[in-house]
């Protein structure tokens, strides 16, 4: 008799995770709009910066976490650290989404342009977001659940090396034209600082708990798709499943190492 | 240093005008977060209605078959 797999229970700590987001979101905005002050050069316009500035930070260190999934997908063959990496990536593009459009903002009232094509920092981010545009294309383009788990894993690693790669190349070679305004938190002022702070770590709970929703929800619907699989009598054998970039928890039954040397 | 020469060439926008920026740029996030969490909601009641169907179907099959 198979042993049952080990029960995971996504949705733990998720009301918890949720309450403390919305405690720091609210905190975060109280100090943008009532505590921070405003900047001498740009005024009011600077508080976009405690929006802008985190959001990108947490779509880049997202995309590198994902490839760091990966690799666990890839050394455990577990579908599940493959479903975590997918879902770390869907999420930080979303998160990319919103760098996107909160810094046309900034650039169309700071600089009075919605793009500047002349700014490596933008066009860079640009080119990363764009880069993992194509990951669920990818994955969607591939029908076999284990072969696109794989590809989709080497995909993470390799994109996941590029984005630090990326950010410190155009960090050298334009140190005098982007600000540099997270470069130099030490010039910030003390409430600056602090409501900056305060903000990354809003967002970052933000982020958490809308990759732990998705976990969660992942998890429901292919615990409900086992248990229709065996009301209907159908509890041996691969589940048929129809083709989607989403990954499946069920094309293996077990983590097992890789037996052969075909990483790919 | 860097930051004051850079943004030094750029006049401050009056509260009016910058006003606009700033809420666009947080109504961004906010519709951001809130798409997602129409879809989850989209996405809880697909589920919803898939258990319903599920133990629907459990209770026919536990009702005893009529003589």
């Amino acid at each position: 008799m198979a042993t049952p797999a080990r029960p995971v229970a996504y949705g733990k700590g998720l009301r918890t995770l949720s309450i403390a987001t919305v405690v720091a979101m609210t905190t975060s905005l109280s100090l943008v709009f009532f505590y921070a002050p405003l900047e001498a050069e740009q005024g009011f316009l600077q508080k976009i910066f405690y929006v802008h500035v985190p959001l990108a930070i947490i779509a880049l260190c997202g995309f590198v976490l994902g490839g760091l999934l990966a690799i666990q997908h890839l050394r455990t063959r577990d579908p599940r650290w493959d479903m975590r990496s997918y879902v770390v990536i869907h999420m930080s593009l979303i998160f990319a989404v919103g760098t996107l459009i909160s810094g046309s903002i900034w650039a169309k009232g700071s600089w009075g342009h919605w793009w500047v094509w002349s700014e490596p920092t933008l066009v860079s981010f640009l080119i990363i977001f764009l880069l993992y545009a194509t990951y669920q294309p990818l994955r969607f383009a591939i029908e076999d659940p284990e072969r696109q788990s794989r590809y989709a894993s080497v995909f993470a690693i390799t994109a996941g090396a590029f984005v630090p790669l990326n950010f410190i190349a155009v960090r050298l070679s334009t140190a005098y034209l982007h600000p540099r305004v997270l470069g130099s938190t030490s010039n910030l002022p003390g409430p600056m600082a602090l409501t900056f702070l305060v903000s990354l770590l809003a967002l970052s709970l933000l982020f958490a708990t809308l990759c732990k929703y998705e976990l969660t929800a992942k998890h429901t619907r292919a615990q409900l798709r086992a248990l229709r699989r065996r009301l209907a009598g159908e509890s041996t054998g691969a589940p048929t499943r129809s083709r989607s970039a989403a990954p499946s928890l069920h094309h293996t039954t077990a983590p097992a190492r890789a037996t052969s040397g075909s990483a790919l | 240093m860097i930051v004051a020469t850079v943004l030094g060439e750029v006049p401050a926008l009056p509260l009016h005008t910058a006003g606009k920026y700033v809420a666009g740029a947080y109504i961004v996030l906010f519709a951001l977060v809130l798409i997602y969490v129409a879809i989850m909601a989209i996405r809880l009641s697909r589920i919803e209605r898939d258990l319903g169907e599920l133990l629907s179907e459990l209770d026919q099959r536990q009702e005893p078959a009529p003589k």
